[in-house]
């Protein structure tokens, strides 16, 4: 549908798109982002000794950048850098990315900030945040560090929606504490599926994640997957619908009194 | 040497440049030439006093006819009844002689101005650009010849000499550094010294009228009269000393400045305010840049707006601090022409800063600009190693190696990648690498050399899915002969977590005890 179209309708209409269109999104899905926009700024909650945060957010960044809708005679490669943050001490605990593991998509592109203090970290991310020529940010950040209170956050949120860079930022062995990010997610390892060839070794990837908080989705788990160049979801929980049965009642019963 | 002491090795040289009718010339020059005509006639410049109007200059034929500098328009009436007059303007001639003090700085290096009609310039060191002091007197006069301004010059080493040389010596007079300056001087009249009135009458009184004969009765006698005279002009011997050189005289050189000035003919007069706030913006664009261009800022600003019918509107602006920020000066502006009446149109407007002070350039626009465009990748990467060290910010290239930890080396992030060959990718590697791989305890391994539990930071893996090994041989060409070869397992255990682990050595390849253990990578 072209522009002209679209501003030639009513704003009533747009009201009945957008409402009809967050009720189909209750639930978050992989390249949701190609309808409802990125959510930009995502935490997710991992244990340092298995790389399942880095890959979940590593996942969902990739995800998003498929799926993003370039703007229309956009035909230039996206060759943009990523910017990986991470404190000493979280590259102590998890290490520091591996160049040949990476993405094939990736491998040229990173950017490695090693930071002594967690304050250091959080300049990084934000001025990575402010950069043009970054796809998205990854941070990693161990603990509930004193620096990273709601305020710090809050400044990423904004610096992130202000110039359109993603952040993901992990959050090593910590509790979930205050935060403006937009989307939380708890991710763990999860036992692959068997591979084809060889069904006694380690197969793709697959986490079990839990999105805890999201400020446009039902909360609900997951298990991901990745295979080549796709991430897949499956279910996991049995609550997960009757809390999106609820979330989307709530969100009517919200909007009705505001309609005229 | 000399260059190091100018004072002692070269004393310093001052023309003094007198232009007795200045006023006359002056205000013959001007208004084109027609003045020129009124040569031959007896002229006066007036001024007008309490006492009727007084005679400030005449020319050639007015003081032949008798007209002299000071006395009544009606006495000189009396004298000569057909005298032609036009009032005098000393502000002009002031205005007049700073620009030819500006002017006189071809001649050295600064210029003061000696009011009323005279001019003093420092050219010290500078005689040899003309050919010598007597070359450079004849510029002098021929240049002011060509101007139609008489004058009388005269070089000195103290501002004081120079200016009684030039007013009452020879013409073209040069009192050259090693003459005996008071022997040179002593033909001269008391008057030279530049002294008040009142005091040349107490001096005349006493029958003193050279500059030699001060000395004949003593410096003491004179120290006692004008002993409760302290400024230079009411006491001769410090004028004295002053034409001596033995005392410094300071003088105020004239520093040419431009005011900031921009200004916006109109090619059709203006009669609405949304045309005037744009020309004003513009006006205040040029502004800025002016403003930029000379380090300042502006602290106040005349907008003048003339009309088509002859009035001139004019609104004046102050600023608590120096800026130049075309936008606050538009917006402080715009509640001031609220009330401005453009009649008939207005066809010309000019801005002025009137008071300007120096303001730093600064690079808030940079700022600004990456706060709504996002910084570029090098000014992002930029402050980055700025603020946390050039080591901090890397980015990771392949290097030319079969062992892990050295396959990847670490290089600043905008330089280019260095040339590799493309590996085949037959073994997946792990998302992460720890810095040092780290010892394992293995608990039980079976016979086929896969382990089946180990412990890793305190805490047990049931190894569930095991993949290898991949056999990595040290580097015989880097390393010493000790080394051992490395087998590596990419393991997932049974909560489904991915460890990269590897075995040094085997049993038995006479390289050391038993082989140990050790976890280097974490897989996605």
């Amino acid at each position: 549908m072209s522009d002209t179209a679209l501003s030639s309708l009513p704003i009533t209409a747009f009201e009945d798109v957008a409402a009809l269109s967050a009720r189909r999104s209750a639930r978050w899905r992989p390249g949701l982002v190609a309808v409802q926009g990125p959510a930009l700024h995502n935490e997710v909650f991992a244990l340092s000794r298995e790389a399942a945060g880095a890959g979940v957010a590593l996942a969902l960044a990739l995800d998003d950048w498929r799926h993003v809708p370039r703007e229309c005679g956009c035909e230039a490669e996206d060759r943009r850098g990523v910017l990986w943050v991470q404190t000493r001490e979280a590259a102590r605990l998890g290490g520091r990315p591996c160049r040949a593991g990476l993405p094939a998509d990736l491998q040229g592109r990173v950017i490695h900030v090693l930071a002594e203090k967690v304050e250091d970290a959080l300049f990084a991310l934000e001025e990575g945040l402010r950069c043009r020529d970054l796809a998205f940010v990854i941070g990693e950040i161990p603990g509930n560090a004193k620096a990273l209170d709601f305020t710090a956050s809050r400044r990423l949120t904004l610096a992130s929606e202000r110039h359109g860079v993603p952040l993901f930022l992990v959050r090593l062995d910590a509790a979930r504490d205050l935060s403006s990010a937009r989307m939380r997610w708890e991710a763990t390892s999860a036992p692959s599926a068997p591979p084809r060839w060889n069904a006694q070794a380690p197969g793709d990837p697959a986490w079990h994640a839990e999105l805890f908080r999201a400020r446009s989705h039902a909360p609900g788990e997951w298990l991901l997957g990745e295979d080549g160049k796709t991430l897949r979801a499956g279910r996991a929980g049995g609550e997960t619908d009757r809390a999106v049965a609820n979330w989307a009642a709530g969100l009517q019963h919200r909007r009705a009194p505001r309609r005229a | 040497m000399s260059a190091l002491l100018p004072d002692a090795a070269r004393p310093r040289r001052i023309l003094s440049i007198w232009m007795p009718a200045m006023a006359m010339d002056h205000w013959r020059l001007g208004d084109g030439g027609e003045r020129h005509a009124l040569d031959d006639k007896p002229l006066v410049l007036i001024a007008d006093t309490a006492h009727g109007p007084r005679i400030e200059a005449a020319n050639r034929p007015g003081m032949a006819a008798g007209a002299r500098r000071g006395m009544m328009l009606a006495d000189a009436r009396t004298l000569c009844p057909d005298i032609a007059t036009a009032p005098s303007d000393p502000a002009g001639d002031l205005a007049f002689l700073e620009r030819l003090a500006i002017w006189a700085q071809r001649w050295g290096p600064w210029s003061a101005m000696d009011a009323p009609d005279g001019l003093l310039v420092d050219v010290t060191a500078v005689p040899h650009l003309f050919g010598g002091e007597g070359r450079l007197l004849a510029d002098v006069a021929e240049a002011f010849a060509r101007r139609e301004l008489t004058l009388r010059c005269a070089i000195a080493p103290t501002a004081g000499a120079a200016w009684a040389l030039s007013h009452y010596g020879p013409p073209g007079a040069i009192l050259a550094a090693q003459d005996d300056a008071e022997a040179k001087l002593a033909d001269l009249p008391v008057a030279a010294l530049r002294l008040d009135d009142d005091v040349l009458t107490v001096l005349r009184r006493l029958g003193l009228k050279r500059l030699g004969e001060l000395a004949t009765i003593g410096r003491d006698a004179i120290q006692r009269r004008f002993r409760n005279r302290k400024s230079p002009a009411a006491n001769p011997l410090i004028r004295l000393d002053q034409i001596l050189g033995r005392v410094p005289e300071p003088l105020l050189p004239v520093v040419p400045q431009h005011m900031p000035l921009v200004q916006r003919r109109l090619m059709e007069p203006i009669r609405h305010r949304q045309l005037l706030d744009q020309v004003v913006g513009d006006l205040a664009e040029d502004m800025a840049r002016e403003l930029e261009a000379r380090g300042e800022g502006a602290r106040r600003l005349e907008l003048g707006m003339w009309r088509v019918d002859g009035e001139v509107v004019v609104r004046r602006l102050e600023m608590a601090a120096a800026t130049r920020e075309a936008a606050h000066i538009c917006r402080l502006f715009a509640a001031r022409l609220d009330d401005v009446d453009a009649g008939f149109g207005i066809e010309m407007l000019r801005l002025r800063a009137s008071w300007a002070e120096p303001l730093a350039l600064e690079q808030g626009d940079i700022e600004a600009a990456a706060e709504t465009h996002g910084t570029s990748l090098a000014a992002c990467i930029d402050r980055l190693t700025v603020r946390l060290g050039r080591d901090a910010v890397t980015r990771p290239v392949p290097f030319a190696s079969h062992i892990p930890e050295r396959a990847q080396r670490w290089q600043p992030p905008l330089e280019p990648e260095p040339t590799s060959q493309g590996e085949l990718a037959f073994h997946k590697r792990p998302l992460k690498l720890l810095d040092n791989p780290e010892k394992i305890a293995v608990l039980y391994a079976t016979p086929d050399g896969y382990p089946r539990r180990f412990r890793w930071r305190g805490e047990v893996h049931e190894v569930a899915r095991v993949e290898g090994p991949e056999r990595i041989a040290p580097e015989w060409w880097r390393e010493r002969g000790g080394a051992r070869l490395r087998d590596y397992y990419r393991i997932e255990d049974d909560r489904g977590r991915r460890y990269w682990i590897y075995r040094l050595g085997i049993v038995g390849d006479g390289r050391g005890g038993a082989p140990d253990w050790y976890l280097q990578g974490l897989c996605a």
